[in-house]
């Protein structure tokens, strides 16, 4: 009696919508809060090291007197604890995946001098 | 009786998604003896509790296996909350259970297509992991993340479910449940599968007893004991909550266990969204857990008792952290169920046993 049931539902899902995706000509649209990568809005960013005292992986490094942040992408699990650590909300998850590439290699940004507030 | 051959099974094999490898034993074509080896994927990932500071290690622990992985991050923060005297707000502990149970399905339905595929019952491994992929798909909406979800902290989750969203779980549960009773019927009275599994590698309430057997496998021989029951957290909050046993104790009694527990899993998920509290989803835990503060706990795993050990140093890193996992205590009630049966039942047998390979070694 079982094996009718199966065969009712392959049989139904002939004549249905595949549940899958026919990559690479359709993509799914990420979700919003999707893990995807890591984005710096650097002009926002006051190099105070959390990001880099959180990261579990040891793949964040802001220099103050280089006035650099980097990333290396291929390092990041994508865990999410520098974008909470972070206290102005420059770093941000982007819900697309990281970029492919052929070899590892590791983003960098000239962090710009901000201008101090009036006091 | 013939003479006594070794066969080596594993660690590469076609039903064997991890490494585990046996010396088979056998005399004609029944299995005397089996040896099993393990230790083809040991990582190291408790060692790294001495270079990751106590919140930095939650990433590592749910990445000692990828179908655990919700259980692993959720049974180390709750022992490191132990010891630091951390109390999770109530929404939290919802949230947990939640993503835990849900994972707990998304386990049982990868398994069950798993086996079937193994009993060459291919069309139903396509249905059970067409049904997985919505929960998957469920985990990448609430947490980000298909398989490492990163949403359980020391202190409480990282993310919030919206109301609304629940609701929308909920109904997607329901899709499932309808299409999954069909699948379950089947291989519950299909005649070729019942040919495959009663009476094969069964094992007796004693014995699963006397090898501290844990887990579905466990339960399947009578042994009622699930740590969902002691009620801790949010399992607390449920009305009803008895473990699903069976008395039979061989490979069809594993299998309808595991598959109920699904439908189990569903009504969890499902009363406790409506129970669910407003509140916050967590609470700022700060300092070094104490010199010597040490704690213990237990979880059920989708595949049974999974025992944590915590140990502070007065630092922010943990002096020790250890798990048992219920593969490892598994592994000898294994050993006993292949013991007689036949060389062609011990795929079967040990499919329906699920050993998890990469947590047990880590």
């Amino acid at each position: 009696m079982g094996s009718f049931h199966l065969a009712a539902m392959t049989l139904k899902s002939l004549f249905s919508k595949p549940e899958t995706l026919q990559y690479p000509a359709e993509v799914k649209a990420p979700y919003a809060g999707q893990k995807g990568h890591v984005v710096n809005h650097v002009e926002e960013c006051i190099l105070c090291g959390m990001c880099q005292r959180t990261c579990p992986c040891h793949c964040i490094q802001a220099s103050k007197p280089e006035r650099a942040w980097t990333i290396q992408p291929f390092m990041c699990v994508q865990c999410g604890s520098c974008v909470a650590a972070c206290p102005t909300h420059c770093l941000v998850m982007d819900p697309a995946p990281t970029a492919i590439a052929t070899a590892k290699h590791e983003v960098r940004q000239e962090v710009p001098e901000q201008e101090k507030a009036a006091s | 009786m013939g003479k006594a051959s070794v066969i080596p099974f594993g660690p590469q094999h076609p039903v064997l998604p991890e490494p585990l490898h046996l010396d088979l034993v056998v005399e004609d074509e029944t299995v005397v003896d089996v040896l099993p080896q393990i230790g083809f994927v040991h990582r190291g990932l408790e060692k790294l509790v001495e270079t990751r500071d106590y919140n930095q290690f939650i990433y590592v622990a749910e990445r000692i296996c990828g179908i655990c992985a919700m259980g692993h991050s959720l049974g180390y923060a709750e022992t490191v909350e132990a010891f630091m005297g951390v109390e999770v707000p109530a929404r939290a502990e919802y949230l947990r259970v939640i993503w835990h149970e849900l994972s707990r399905i998304h386990s049982h339905l990868l398994w069950l297509g798993l086996a079937a595929d193994a009993f060459g019952f291919e069309s139903m491994f396509m249905h059970c992991w067409r049904l997985r992929e919505r929960v998957l798909d469920i985990f990448e909406k609430t947490t980000g993340g298909r398989v490492i979800l990163s949403v359980v902290r020391v202190g409480g989750v990282n993310r919030d479910i919206e109301d609304s969203e629940l609701k929308a779980i909920c109904g997607v549960l329901d899709g499932i449940t309808d299409e999954y009773q069909q699948i379950m019927d089947t291989l519950l009275t299909d005649m070729s599968v019942k040919n495959r599994t009663v009476g094969v590698g069964a094992l007796t309430r004693e014995q699963a007893l006397e090898l501290s057997m844990v887990g579905p496998f466990a339960r399947a021989s009578e042994v009622a004991y699930d740590v969902r029951s002691f009620g801790r957290g949010a399992y607390g909050a449920l009305t009803d909550f008895q473990p699903i046993t069976d008395a039979q104790g061989d490979c069809y009694a594993r299998v309808k266990v595991r598959c109920e527990e699904v439908l189990q899993s569903i009504r969890i998920i499902k009363e406790l969204s409506a129970k669910i509290p407003a509140g916050d989803i967590s609470v700022k835990v700060k300092g070094s857990p104490e010199p010597g503060a040490r704690a213990a706990n237990v979880l059920e795993q989708p595949r049974g008792e999974c025992y944590y050990y915590a140990q502070g140093n007065g630092t922010k890193f943990l002096e020790r952290m250890r798990m048992r996992t219920p593969t490892s205590q598994n592994l000898a009630g294994m050993v006993e169920a292949l013991k007689g049966c036949d060389l062609a039942d011990v795929n079967m047998v040990i499919l329906t046993i699920d050993p998890c390979i990469s947590c047990t070694e880590r």
